[in-house]
C-alpha cells in the first residue's frame, strides 16, 4: 500500500482583528491509497481548517498558510502549486463534501446543472454527455427519477437527498481523495446512517481514499481504518481505530472514550466529561495545548510542544506522559 | 406563483386606494380646503362661492364618493390655473418625466454595477476605496444644489450643456446626470455589498472546491445570485426617480410632472397637485409591481414555490 | 489555569457585563482603523459646536439687513470684506452668520425629528414583532404602504397643505419617517423573537422588564442607532430641499440652509456665492452624518464585523 497523501508540519494562522488566531500548529499524517482516515476532534480544534488548508480553500486574508507540505501522489507539493493548477486537482482529483447541504448548494442553479458543471471542467465533456453521466451518478448516490430530478432546485430537495447530491458532486470526476467535512452532523440520525451506508459502497465500487472529519466518535468506529485525533490545532493521537478504542494513548482520546456511552457497558456508569474548556487560539502555542486540561500534566508539559511520538505499529501520540507505564514518558 | 402574483396585486390596488384616501384627507385636512385654494386677499364671499362651486360644503363621504369616481374615470376635475382638466395637463408632461428618469438610470447603472463589482471582487484596494467615496458623495450631496453648481459652471462659464429647456439632444445630460448620482451611488454600495456577501457564501466556497475556473465562478454563480436583489433595487429607484424629480426639474426647466408640481403648488392649485400627486403614485406603483413580479420570475425558491 | 480572554469583541461591547474603559478602549481602536468613521465623528462635533456657540462665531447678527452692504462677495474675493467671510445676500445679511445659524435648524430638524420617529416606528414595530399574526401583518402592510410610495411628493404635497413653520416641517419627518423605524424594530423583535432566548428567559423566571431590558433593547440600540444616524443626514437633507421650494421655515423667522438656497437660486448666475455656501453646509453635514452612520453599523453589528491583516 503506497501513501497517496502525506502532509507535514501544516501551519495556519488567521489575522483578525481580535489578534493572530493559531488555528493549525503544525500538523503531520499520512493517507494511504485506498483508505478512510477519520479527523477527530472539537470545535475549534482546527480538523477543518487543516483540510481546507491542503488545498487553499481558507479565505486569504484573513488567512494564511504559513508553511508545511503537502505531497500529493508523492510528487507534487500542493501548497506549491500556482492558483491554475490547483483549480485542476480541486474538484478532479480531491473531491469535497461539505457540512450543510442547504448553504453548499448554490440555491438559483438546478442540482442537475451543478454536478454536469464539473464535468464539463475537468473531464471535457460536452454538456449533453455531462448529463447522461449525470444521470448515471443521480442513481448510483441513490437518488430516485433521475430525470426529473436533473431539473429541480436544492431548496426542492430534503436534507438527506441534497447530501447525496452534494456527494455526487465530488465523486463525478472519480476523484483519488474525497475529503469529508462532517458530512452528516447537519441530518437527521436516520439519514446520517444512509449517509454512511452509502458512502461505503462507493468507497468499495470507487476504490478511494476517504478523509472524513467529525466530532462523533461513532461515527469514525462505523467506517474509518485509521483515525487522526486533534486538539488545540495539534495531532494528538493517529491510531488505527481498534487500538485508538482499546489502547487509546493521550489523556484527551482516553477523555473523549470516557466522555462516549457505550451498549456494552457493564454496569450504569457516570459520564466522565473533560474538565475545562478549549484553549484559546490568539495565545500563540508553547506548550502541550492540552495541559490545562490535563490530569496527569507535570512541568514538562508546560515547556515543550511534545512532537509526535510512535507508541506501537502505526500507532503515534504527542504526549509527554506514558499512560501505560504511569509516569512521564522518557524521550 | 399564481397566488403570488395576485396577492401583489391586490397590494397594490389596496395601495393606491389608500393613495387616494391619503390625498383626498390631506387637502381637507386643515379644515378649509376652499381658504386653502383661494388667494389670500379673497373676500369671504368669494370664498363661500368657491367652496359651493367646489361641492366642500356637501356631507364628506358624498365629496369622498365624487371623488372616486372621478379618479376611476381619470377625472380630476379643473386645474384652477389653467381652468382646464387637470388629468390631461399632467399626462402631457408624462414623456418628458420618462426621459430624464430614464437616462438617469441608465447613467447610474452603467456606471454604478461596475464600479461597485469591481469594489466587491477586490475590496481594501485604491479603487475599491475610490468608488465607495464616490458613492458616498454621489448620496451626499444635495442634488438640487449640485444642479445649480453645474448651471453655474458647466452651463453658463463653460458652456458645455443647455442650462435650461428640453431643445436639444443635450439638454437632458446635465439634469439626468444629477437626478441619477444619488442612486449610482446607491447601487455601488449595493452591489459592492452583494459581492462581498455572496462571495463569503458557502455554495461559492463549494464552487471553487470544485476547481471550477474564475470566470465561471464569477458569472454564474456570484454574478446571478447578484442579479436578483440589483433587480429588485434598480425598479424600485426608477419608480423614486419618477416621483422625485421636482427640485430637478425646477432648476432645469425641466418640462415634466415634477416642474409642474412645483409651480402648482406656487398657484396653490390644489386639483392639480392632486392629479399629480395621484398619478405618480400609481406609477410608482405599478413599477413596483412590475418589479415584483420580475423578481418572482427570475428566483426560481418563489417561481416554484408551493 | 485556563488564561482569560480580555480582549472585547463587538459581540460584548453591548454586553451588560463589560466595563466602560473596556469599551472605550475598544471604540477608540475601532474608530482609528476606520478613519471614516473619525471623520464623520468629527464632523458631526463640528457642526453641533457651531450650533452651540454660533453666537460666539458669528460675524455678525444673522437678521441685520445693511443693504449698503448687500450682494457683496466672499472675502477672498475682489470687492469683499472679511466681517462678511461668505458674502452678503441681496438684503446685505451676512452669509456665514446664517450658515452657522442654519446649524441650528438643521439639528433641531434632524434631532426632533428623529426623535418623534424613533419613538413612534419603536412603539408600533415592537408591537408588531411581538404580537405577530393579523396584527403584524395588518401594521406591516400599512408600513409597506407608506414606504413604497414617492416620499418626496408626499412630504411636498404635506408641507403645501400645512403651511411653513418649524414644528410642522419636524412633525412631517417624525411622521413620516416612523415606518422605517417601525420595520427595522418589528425586523430585530422578530428574530429575537425567533431565536428563542426570550422563550428561555421566560421559562428560567424572567419577568417582563427584566426581558425587555435585558434582552430586547441592547439587541435593538445597536440597528436603531445607525439608522437614526442615516434617517437624520436625510432630515437635514429634505428640510433643505423643502426650503428650496419655499415650504420650510420662512426665512424671516430662521436661517435655514434651505431657505437661503431659495435665495440664492435667483441671483445664481450673478452671485452664485449665495447659494454655493449654504450647499456645501449641508453637503459636508451630510457627508459627516453617513461617515458616521457607516462606522455605527459596523461597530455594533459584530454579524458584518470584517477582518482585517
Amino acid at each position: 500500500m503506497s501513501k497517496i497523501l502525506e502532509v507535514k508540519n501544516l501551519v495556519t494562522k488567521f489575522y483578525t482583528l481580535d489578534g493572530v488566531v493559531n488555528a493549525v500548529n503544525g500538523v503531520s499524517f499520512d493517507l494511504e491509497e485506498g483508505e478512510t482516515l477519520a479527523i477527530v476532534g472539537e470545535s475549534g480544534s482546527g480538523k477543518s481548517v487543516t483540510m481546507m488548508s491542503l488545498l487553499g480553500l481558507i479565505p486569504m486574508p484573513p488567512g494564511k498558510i504559513e508553511s508545511g507540505e503537502v505531497i500529493f501522489y508523492g510528487h507534487q507539493d500542493l501548497l506549491q502549486l500556482t492558483p491554475a493548477e490547483l483549480r485542476d486537482v480541486r474538484g478532479g482529483q480531491i473531491g469535497f463534501v461539505f457540512q450543510d447541504p442547504i448553504s453548499t448548494l448554490n440555491p438559483i442553479l438546478t442540482i442537475g446543472e451543478q454536478i454536469s458543471e464539473t464535468l464539463t471542467r475537468h473531464k471535457g465533456m460536452s454538456k449533453e454527455q455531462a448529463r447522461e453521466h449525470t444521470l448515471k451518478l443521480l442513481a448510483q448516490v441513490g437518488i430516485p427519477d433521475p430525470e426529473l430530478r436533473y431539473k429541480a432546485y436544492p431548496f426542492q430537495f430534503s436534507g438527506g437527498m441534497r447530501q447525496r447530491v452534494v456527494i455526487a458532486i465530488a465523486i463525478a470526476c472519480n476523484p483519488q481523495i474525497i475529503i469529508a467535512d462532517e458530512p452528516t452532523t447537519a441530518l437527521d440520525v436516520t439519514v446520517q446512517a444512509q449517509i454512511v451506508e452509502l458512502f461505503k459502497q462507493l468507497r468499495e465500487t470507487l476504490d478511494v481514499s476517504v478523509i472524513w472529519i467529525t466530532h462523533d466518535l461513532g461515527v469514525v468506529a462505523g467506517i474509518a481504518d485509521r483515525a487522526l485525533v486533534m486538539y488545540g490545532g495539534r495531532p494528538a493521537e493517529i491510531a488505527p481505530v481498534d487500538d485508538l478504542y482499546e489502547r487509546p494513548q493521550h489523556p484527551y482520546t482516553l477523555g473523549l472514550l470516557g466522555a462516549l456511552p457505550r451498549l456494552d457497558d457493564k454496569e450504569a456508569k457516570r459520564l466522565v466529561s473533560i474538565k475545562g474548556t478549549p484553549p484559546d487560539l490568539l495565545i500563540p502555542l508553547q506548550h502541550c495545548p492540552f495541559a490545562w486540561r490535563c490530569e496527569y500534566a507535570y512541568d514538562r508539559c508546560w515547556q515543550e510542544i511534545p512532537p509526535l511520538i510512535t507508541v506501537g505499529e502505526a500507532h503515534q501520540v504527542s504526549c509527554f506522559y506514558d499512560l501505560k507505564q504511569g509516569g512521564p514518558r522518557d524521550v | 406563483m399564481q397566488r403570488y402574483f395576485l396577492s401583489k396585486i391586490g397590494q397594490s390596488l389596496l395601495l393606491i386606494f389608500g393613495v387616494l384616501l391619503l390625498v383626498f384627507v390631506m387637502v381637507r385636512v386643515t379644515g378649509d380646503p376652499a381658504a386653502l385654494m383661494m388667494p389670500r386677499e379673497s373676500t369671504a364671499e368669494e370664498i363661500e362661492a368657491f367652496r359651493e362651486r367646489m361641492g366642500f360644503n356637501d356631507p364628506v363621504t358624498v365629496q369622498f364618493l365624487r371623488f372616486i369616481s372621478g379618479a376611476v374615470v381619470g377625472d380630476f376635475g379643473n386645474s384652477l390655473h389653467f381652468k382646464t382638466p387637470a388629468m390631461p395637463l399632467v399626462l402631457q408632461r408624462l414623456p418628458a418625466t420618462v426621459q430624464l428618469a430614464t437616462v438617469g438610470l441608465l447613467m447610474a447603472v452603467i456606471v454604478g454595477i461596475p464600479i461597485g463589482l469591481i469594489g466587491g471582487f477586490n475590496p481594501g484596494r485604491i479603487a475599491d476605496s475610490l468608488g465607495r467615496l464616490l458613492a458616498l458623495l454621489g448620496q451626499s450631496v444635495p442634488n438640487f444644489w449640485l444642479g445649480l453648481m453645474m448651471i453655474i459652471y458647466l452651463g453658463v462659464k463653460l458652456r458645455w450643456f443647455p442650462t435650461f429647456g428640453r431643445d436639444e439632444w443635450k439638454s437632458v445630460i446635465m439634469p439626468a446626470f444629477v437626478l441619477g448620482l444619488p442612486v449610482m451611488g446607491q447601487l455601488v454600495r449595493l452591489t459592492r455589498s452583494a459581492v462581498l456577501e455572496i462571495r463569503g457564501e458557502d455554495y461559492i466556497r463549494t464552487a471553487h472546491s470544485k476547481g471550477l475556473e474564475l470566470r465561471t465562478i464569477y458569472y454564474k454563480h456570484v454574478l446571478r445570485n447578484i442579479a436578483i436583489p440589483l433587480v429588485s433595487v434598480i425598479g424600485v429607484q426608477f419608480g423614486y426617480m419618477l416621483g422625485g424629480s421636482i427640485y430637478i426639474e425646477a432648476i432645469f426647466a425641466w418640462p415634466g410632472m415634477g416642474g409642474l408640481l412645483e409651480q402648482s403648488i406656487g398657484w396653490r392649485d390644489f386639483p392639480l397637485v392632486q392629479a399629480i400627486a395621484v398619478f405618480t403614485s400609481i406609477v410608482v406603483v405599478t413599477l413596483n409591481l412590475l418589479t415584483d413580479i420580475t423578481y418572482a420570475i427570475i428566483d426560481p425558491r418563489i417561481r416554484y414555490a408551493r | 489555569m485556563p488564561v482569560e480572554n480580555a480582549t472585547v469583541t463587538a459581540d460584548s461591547l453591548l454586553d451588560v457585563e463589560r466595563t466602560w474603559k473596556d469599551r472605550l478602549a475598544y471604540l477608540w481602536r475601532f474608530l482609528w482603523r476606520d478613519r471614516g468613521g473619525l471623520v464623520g465623528l468629527i464632523v458631526f462635533m463640528i457642526v453641533v459646536l457651531a450650533a452651540i456657540f454660533a453666537p460666539a462665531i458669528s460675524t455678525q447678527d444673522p437678521f441685520e439687513q445693511n443693504l449698503r452692504a448687500s450682494k457683496l462677495p466672499p472675502a477672498w474675493d475682489e470687492g469683499g470684506s472679511w466681517e462678511y467671510p461668505f458674502g452678503t445676500d441681496s438684503l446685505g445679511k451676512d452669509i456665514f452668520s446664517r450658515v452657522i445659524y442654519g446649524t441650528r435648524v438643521s439639528l433641531m430638524v434632524g434631532l426632533f425629528g428623529v426623535l418623534i420617529a424613533s419613538i413612534l416606528g419603536l412603539i408600533v414595530g415592537a408591537i408588531a414583532g411581538y404580537v405577530g399574526g393579523r396584527l403584524d401583518e395588518t401594521i406591516m402592510g400599512m408600513v409597506n404602504l407608506i414606504l413604497s410610495l414617492p416620499y418626496l411628493l408626499f412630504v411636498v404635497f404635506i408641507a403645501a397643505v400645512l403651511g411653513r413653520s418649524l414644528l410642522n416641517v419636524i412633525l412631517i419627518f417624525g411622521i413620516t419617517d416612523a415606518p422605517i423605524f417601525a420595520r427595522v424594530t418589528r425586523g430585530e423583535v422578530l428574530r429575537i423573537r425567533q431565536s428563542g432566548y426570550v422563550e428561555s428567559a421566560i421559562s428560567a423566571g424572567a419577568r417582563w422588564p427584566r426581558i425587555i431590558f435585558d434582552h430586547i433593547l441592547p439587541n435593538l440600540i445597536g440597528p436603531l442607532i445607525t439608522l437614526a444616524t442615516f434617517e437624520m443626514s436625510r432630515m437635514i437633507f429634505y428640510e433643505a430641499g423643502l426650503g428650496f421650494l419655499g415650504l420650510s421655515v420662512p426665512p424671516h423667522e430662521y436661517p435655514t440652509w434651505g431657505n437661503m438656497l431659495a435665495a440664492g437660486r435667483k441671483y445664481l448666475t450673478s452671485y452664485p456665492w449665495m447659494a454655493t455656501f449654504p450647499g456645501l453646509a449641508i453637503m459636508f453635514t451630510s457627508l459627516g452624518m453617513n461617515l458616521l452612520g457607516d462606522w455605527l453599523r459596523d461597530v455594533l453589528d459584530p454579524r458584518l464585523r470584517r477582518s482585517r491583516k
